[in-house]
């Protein structure tokens, strides 16, 4: 399907595609009552509660007054309605504001001022310096002469660097005055949400050009939301408009992540529910055959001989309505609460407050903090999110001679410094690649220093590094470069630019010395890329040994090439590649093939190495939650060597003896088969060793293991703590956390660029770490935070502490309700199973509600152990992980205990209070404050530290039951007027409530300390350590200082590179080099990595835009 | 001026950062108490050292109350006649002599109480059938919707109308101790809350047991409802099948071995149903009347705190386990990664 967009046409357009009105909101002011309703009530728990308040609204069978179930569930549907609404207003004014903007825009042929929602596809826009882009434009003209422009895209990708946009070549030329006349049409793709790819072509109609079709790439288009920059005006046609911009298109509420608590807590209510409903057949039926054998003789009830015809089911629907508490109401307001305060914790948590640049810790998603506790499984990106991603250029290698040693960097080697004063030619050579062949934008600021806009932070690094040698990028004319060399300016004219992709992993640049008028052929790339391309006669042992010894550092590195070109062979080339430009299908595939045809016989000047510093406190990290029981996969485009290298010193795999890295490969499939069972073979034999077993797998094995040997290779993954992915695609990322979702491990997915967001929203949690590549991941992120180290915090305070939390909250709230709710079944067993309710409305209410809610709510802050000691002991997470707080055992525990605490509250209060005392309201109160004692008892029992909060709530609490209860009690209106000052007149009241107290809490106690002191769990004995204080000394905590040492000590000396390389030779039988050697110049180009649009981590660095 | 600008500017560069308090980093400070053994066994020791005094002391006041039952349905009735056609027919004599011995010395006040077993008071179509409204105000007498299916008669309202109030009991005692009437007082047996508020005191019985079936006692028109103490006794309905309602007071002490001649009417249907009817003499404590549950659940629970805490010495003396050592951590056992 193709979209024609006819340019400055007013009429056609109109009827066919929508205007540029932009909507975001989900309601409108009619359908916001229904459709909320209907999203709400497709929840489970919100069809039940209604049902319930239903039958209550039959005063037949409704055992209280129906107010006190409408009223919480109004409240609850009111908070819940009111928020969205909110949300939406605040969309629907965003969107106002945008849509009424004003725009230049040509209407009849007059440039005129119009809202930016009447903008109509193929209208032609006018933007000024630092406007924004109302929609989806095709450049047609700017104020620079070359037709260039420069936009910020931050909005878009998250990325803050400028990029340059340039005029069709068949609008060149046109004149200011005209441009508002031009007509043409555009041809263009239906919309889509890919931001990096634009497959266009354009005509003009006469007058202006004759048909010559133009074509139009990403490159030649303005994008919804971008602002222009340092350009002073320019004009484009719209292309798409309102929701179908690239942008609207990208789009999207995610869908909501649910956690594994929150499962456990949806089975637990079915099974709660499955529960109620045989209570309520048995009572019913039991009900109803007491009523016919017992009740018809009572005369004092007046049963009627004859019934209406439901009267069978009269007293089972009461008792479900009775029973109904056994679902607590309140537990999903509760829950939400106390999710949100999770969640303000880690924004207000100080300790991951990022001091270099004060980001705090933000955490988008407020509902799934339980999560962080019940991490199994951490796929993290390598760059950016390990590493700082700040790149320094190193060292090099030129022509055979190394350049940096351990004592200092590249710059400041006096060989190199001499050599380029000698001006050496390879130098020169070499320093020209590195300044040039790039797609830095170097700005010139007042105070003459000159800054430089990159897009890959490799670039920047490596012309900075050139302008440290002199090599100075000044200026960007259109495509004339202005290089300053020891003071003499030299110019370049860039002819193409052959772009980078993550297939290719190599960027080339053609440019004219405007001197000379010689043509060069300039190239930078990954190894692989760039070596096999070498001229016939040239030796590129040399570099590749460069590139293992730099990449067994740690370093990334960069290959260097050049050629000079033929002026025929070029003009011939360049007719193929225009060609392959305007190509509408398999445009990416015929220009790489293209390209190749260029790229060949190329002279190698050398490699740069450039230093990716891991972050602070990252083998720490990786160590602690390691040891948390974490498992940890990296998944990264970079390359196998550096991967592992980086692996390795942040305590991925640890060193030889105890670690062991399987490489998996192959180029065919059965090549990939007989690796990933020698792997697998291995793996089964060293299971049961205590021995870091690693395998390590690049993209293009992956690919074909996904695809033909899933079995084989989930297995690997089940059996493999570890992982290396390396040149992995970000949807081959999104492929590995499906696959260990599938395996039914809670996954937490970290990265930092727009490579990781598909990763990110793949995985149960997905981190983003605000970072240098933009915001883009910490965007799409549940969390983001300031640097790799705070995930520590995240996962073993923060997620630890919200798991313990709720999984306490959740099990007493339906404790309590039981407990109430077996209550009235014990009554109903003693008055004739007739369904009455031994409590009055009010009180069930405020008992769930409110004398119950609030002690428990102040759990929030309720720390088992203290910080400090988790992180000495990250290997507690495992009961968070296991899942050993909140499960169908400890529930029975809890369910029991309720039973227990039922049997005890009626047994004692109707013997107590029997015969003369046996008055109904006063029984009702006497049973009710019974359970709030037990509740306050049974909190405070569970409540692990005690800050002035928690006694404020807990004994506050039973204080404010009685001061509510006296109130009550003086309105001579309410049911019970004097029943509570009367029963507090009473000894035998008190009496009875320290027998329930301690008849309650006795055995509870007595079994709580016979586990804590025979049975302890681990947490039980760290609590017992941590009160006796001192250090509390764990053989396992020795250990991360010993290696942390090592690793200063171990970073591989360049003299010995191949000490380091037993770490994994053993099983590395195919060397590495095998498999790169392979791509060779003629070798065809395998694309299954195309359907990624989003570029690789390496891509990140070397892309062209 | 300047300095403060100064400082908003700081503060507004730093908004980014989270304020601190120990809230918000959730270091209020608290206190983490621990289940060790002496904490543990204090407690209970405590506790049982508490609870058995207090229930000697609980079940020597139950002990104390004097207390006489005597269950008259079965002998109150001639055995040779169907029970159920004899007490709904107006015309047998319902009258039954029955005599007390006083076990041991009564103070007064002598409490009188009338005891039915098997009565739901507590079911639940008899609970919902009154109309509180009605019975306070004169002006509510119409409402009588909750009261079906004793709510009107001939279509006029009955007041006091639904089922409770119906089925008033209606037998009657009268005492005497040697031939000597005993005075019952029955003033102030209901609770003063019903007699001042939730019953009114013009609001007079209408159209009370005029129905085709009549229930219990009936009611004399003249009196208002708030004075009617017995029907207030009955409608402060019980929560148990089995109660107690307090009939009156004897204001004179019995002595013991009296023999206390009480002459019943027995006109309550308790025999359709199965149910008990016994007359109670009681005197009361601080405690209350007769109940030595209290006393011995205090015993008995006071007695297993002991018996648990001396258990918890033994265990802890037999094995003992030192406090939170690391070397029980599993990890610590076993090489890590394992």
């Amino acid at each position: 399907m193709k979209r024609c967009v006819y340019i400055n046409d007013d009429d056609l357009s109109h009827d066919i595609y929508c205007d540029n009105r932009i909507s975001n909101r989900k309601y409108t002011v009619w359908n916001f009552l229904p459709k909320n309703l209907w999203e709400q009530f497709s929840r489970f728990m919100n069809q039940y509660f209604l049902l319930i308040a239903c039958l209550q609204l039959w005063s037949l069978i409704t055992p209280v007054n129906p107010a006190s179930t409408w009223g919480p569930l109004i409240l609850i549907f009111a908070v819940s309605a009111t928020k969205e609404a909110w949300d939406d207003y605040n969309r629907y004014l965003s969107d106002k504001k945008a849509n009424e903007k004003e725009v230049w825009a040509v209407r009849h042929g007059v440039k005129k001022h119009i809202q930016a929602q009447d903008i109509h596809v193929g209208n032609i826009v006018w933007l000024r310096e630092n406007d924004e882009v109302p929609c989806d434009l095709v450049l047609i003209g700017t104020s620079d002469p070359q037709g260039l422009c420069y936009v910020e895209t931050a909005a878009l990708d998250g990325e803050t660097d400028l990029k340059t946009r340039v005029i069709p070549s068949a609008c060149m030329g046109i004149d200011f005055d005209l441009l508002h006349k031009v007509k043409g049409l555009i041809e263009c793709p239906e919309p889509d949400k890919d931001i990096r790819r634009f497959d266009a072509n354009l005509r003009l109609f006469p007058p202006f050009l004759d048909n010559d079709v133009c074509p139009i790439t990403i490159k030649n288009t303005l994008l919804q939301s971008c602002y222009l920059r340092n350009t002073e005006w320019a004009c484009g046609v719209a292309v798409y408009t309102g929701n179908e911009t690239k942008l609207g298109m990208t789009r999207g509420v995610p869908e909501p992540k649910l956690t594994a608590v929150d499962a456990m807590i949806d089975k637990l209510t079915g099974a709660i529910f499955v529960f109620q409903l045989v209570v309520v057949m048995v009572l019913g039926v039991a009900g109803n055959i007491w009523k016919d054998t017992e009740a018809r003789k009572l005369w004092y009830v007046e049963y009627p001989t004859k019934g209406p015809w439901y009267e069978l089911l009269v007293i089972p629907l009461r008792f479900e309505l009775l029973c109904s508490i056994m679902i607590p109401i309140s537990i999903k307001v509760s829950l939400d609460l106390v999710k949100g305060l999770y969640a303000k914790f880690i924004d207000w948590d100080n300790k991951m407050v990022d001091q270099e640049t004060s980001t705090p810790a933000h955490a988008a998603n407020t509902a799934i903090s339980e999560d962080l506790g019940q991490v199994e499984y951490i796929l993290t990106d390598k760059t950016g999110t390990l590493t700082e991603n700040q790149m320094i250029f190193k060292r090099c290698c030129i022509s055979g001679t190394f350049y940096g040693n351990e004592i200092g960097d590249a710059l400041k080697d006096e060989d190199l410094v001499n050599a380029v004063a000698t001006r050496s030619p390879d130098v020169i050579h070499f320093l020209t690649v590195m300044a040039i062949c790039n797609t830095v934008v170097p700005i010139q600021r007042q105070n003459g220093t000159i800054l430089y806009k990159a897009q890959s932070q490799d670039e920047e690094a490596l012309v900075h590094a050139a302008a440290g040698l002199h090599m100075v990028f000044v200026k960007k004319n259109g495509n004339v470069l202005d290089i300053n060399f020891n003071a003499s300016v030299i110019q370049y004219e860039v002819l193409d630019t052959l772009e980078f992709t993550s297939d290719r992993k190599r960027m080339s640049v053609v440019v004219k010395d405007c001197q000379s008028g010689k043509l060069f052929l300039l190239s930078k790339g990954a190894d692989e890329a760039i070596l096999p391309c070498a001229s016939t006669g040239q030796q590129t042992r040399t570099f590749s040994e460069a590139v293992e010894q730099y990449s067994q550092l740690g370093l990334r590195t960069l290959c260097l090439a050049w050629r000079e070109l033929e002026e025929d062979e070029y003009q011939e080339w360049s007719l193929m590649f225009k060609e392959a430009n305007s190509a509408l299908v398999d445009r990416d595939w015929r220009i790489a093939e293209v390209c190749q045809r260029l790229e060949h016989h190329l002279q190698i000047l050398g490699v740069a190495a450039i230093e990716d510093r891991l972050q602070d406190g990252v083998p720490e990290t990786i160590e602690t939650l390691r040891k948390a029981g974490i498992n940890f996969w990296m998944l990264t485009g970079d390359k196998q060597n550096t991967a592992i290298q980086i692996a390795l010193s942040c305590n991925f795999v640890s060193p030889e003896p105890k670690g062991q890295l399987l490489l998996i490969n192959g180029k065919t499939g059965d090549e990939v088969r007989q690796s990933l069972e020698r792997v697998l073979l291995t793996m089964r034999i060293t299971s049961s060793e205590p021995k870091d077993v690693a395998f390590v797998i690049d993209g293009w094995a992956l690919e074909i293991a996904l695809k033909h040997h899933h079995k084989a290779f989930m297995e690997l993954a089940l059996l493999s703590k570890t992982a290396i992915c390396c040149r992995v695609t970000p949807s081959q990322k999104a492929q590995l956390v499906e696959l260990l979702k599938s395996c039914e491990y809670r996954t937490l997915a970290i990265g930092d660029g727009g490579n990781d967001v598909r990763m990110i929203q793949q995985a149960h949690i997905g981190v983003g770490i605000s970072g240098r590549e933009g915001l883009q991941a910490a965007r799409a992120a549940d969390y983001s935070i300031g640097k790799f180290r705070f995930l520590k915090r995240l996962i073993l305070v923060h997620g630890r502490y919200s798991y313990n939390r709720t999984a306490f909250l959740s099990q007493y709230s339906f404790y309590k309700s039981l407990l109430i709710c077996f209550i009235q079944i014990f009554f109903s067993l003693i008055s004739g199973v007739s369904g009455t309710s031994l409590f009055n409305s009010v009180s069930l209410m405020a008992y769930n509600v409110f004398y119950t809610s609030v002690p428990v709510l102040v759990n929030v802050l309720d720390k088992d152990l203290s910080e400090r000691t988790v992180m000495q002991h990250p290997q507690i997470l495992f009961y968070c992980q296991a899942g050993r707080l909140l499960n169908p055992s400890t529930f029975a525990g809890w369910f029991g205990r309720s039973l227990f605490h039922a049997i005890v509250v009626f047994v004692i209060c109707i013997h107590s209070y029997a015969f003369e005392k046996s008055e109904m309201e006063e029984l009702s109160m006497v049973v009710l404050s019974g359970c709030i004692w037990l509740q306050a008892f049974v909190v405070a029992l569970e409540t692990n530290s005690f800050t002035i909060l928690q006694h404020l709530a807990i004994w506050g609490n039973l204080v404010a039951f009685y001061v509510i209860n006296w109130i009550v009690s003086a309105l001579p209106s309410s049911g019970m007027y004097t029943i509570m000052f009367r029963l507090c007149r009473q000894p035998s009241y008190w009496i009875t409530m320290f027998l329930i107290v301690v008849a309650g809490m006795g055995p509870v106690l007595a079994l709580k300390y016979f586990r804590y002191t025979y049975r302890p769990s681990k947490i039980n004995i760290l609590r017992q350590a941590e009160r006796l204080g001192g250090p509390i000394l764990s053989l396992g905590n020795i250990e991360p200082q010993s290696r942390a040492f090592e690793k200063e000590v171990s970073p591989l000396s360049i003299s010995q590179p191949k000490s380091r390389s037993p770490v994994y030779e053993p099983l590395l039988s195919d060397s590495p080099n095998a498999i790169r050697r392979s791509f060779g110049p003629g070798a065809p180009f395998d694309f299954f990595q195309s359907q990624s649009r989003l570029s690789s981590s390496y891509a990140r660095n070397c892309k062209d835009n | 001026m300047s300095s403060g600008e100064g400082s908003s500017q700081s503060s507004s560069k730093k908004s980014r950062q989270p304020k601190y308090s120990r809230f918000t980093q959730q270091e209020l400070p608290a206190c983490k108490p621990i289940l060790t053994p002496g904490l543990v066994v204090t407690t209970f020791i405590l506790v049982g050292v508490i609870f058995i005094p207090i229930g000697l002391l609980s079940l020597s006041a139950s002990e104390r109350v004097v207390e006489i039952v005597d269950r008259y349905d079965e002998d109150c009735i001639p055995s040779d006649q169907e029970k159920t056609a004899f007490i709904q027919s107006d015309k047998t004599n319902k009258t039954c002599v029955r005599s007390l011995t006083v076990p041991k010395k009564m103070q007064h006040p002598v409490y009188i109480y009338y005891q039915l077993d098997n009565f739901y008071q507590n079911h639940r179509r008899y609970v919902k059938s009154r109309s509180d409204k009605q019975l306070r105000n004169p002006e509510n007498e119409d409402l009588t919707s909750p009261c079906e299916p004793e709510a009107r008669v001939d279509n006029k309202p009955i007041v006091p109308c639904g089922l409770v109030a119906w089925s008033l009991f209606n037998d009657t005692y009268g005492f005497s101790v040697g031939g000597m009437n005993l005075s019952v007082n029955k003033k102030d047996i209901a609770w003063d809350s019903d007699k001042n508020y939730k019953f009114g005191s013009k609001v007079y019985p209408k159209n009370f047991q005029q129905g085709s079936l009549i229930g219990g006692g009936k009611l004399d028109e003249k009196i208002p409802l708030s004075e009617q103490e017995d029907l207030l006794v009955w409608m402060r309905t019980a929560a148990l099948p089995s109660f107690r309602k307090l009939y009156g007071r004897i204001e004179q002490d019995l002595e013991a071995n009296e023999m206390i001649t009480v002459v019943i009417q027995n006109n309550y249907n308790a025999y359709a149903f199965g149910g008990k009817k016994k007359l109670v003499l009681s005197t009361t404590t601080w405690i209350g009347g007769k109940n030595s549950f209290l006393g011995l659940g205090y015993i008995t629970i006071g007695g297993l705190c002991l018996f648990i805490a001396t258990t918890f010495i033994v265990m802890y003396l037999i094995k003992p386990r030192p406090y939170g050592d690391p070397s029980y951590l599993s990890w610590n056992r076993n090489p890590p990664g394992n």
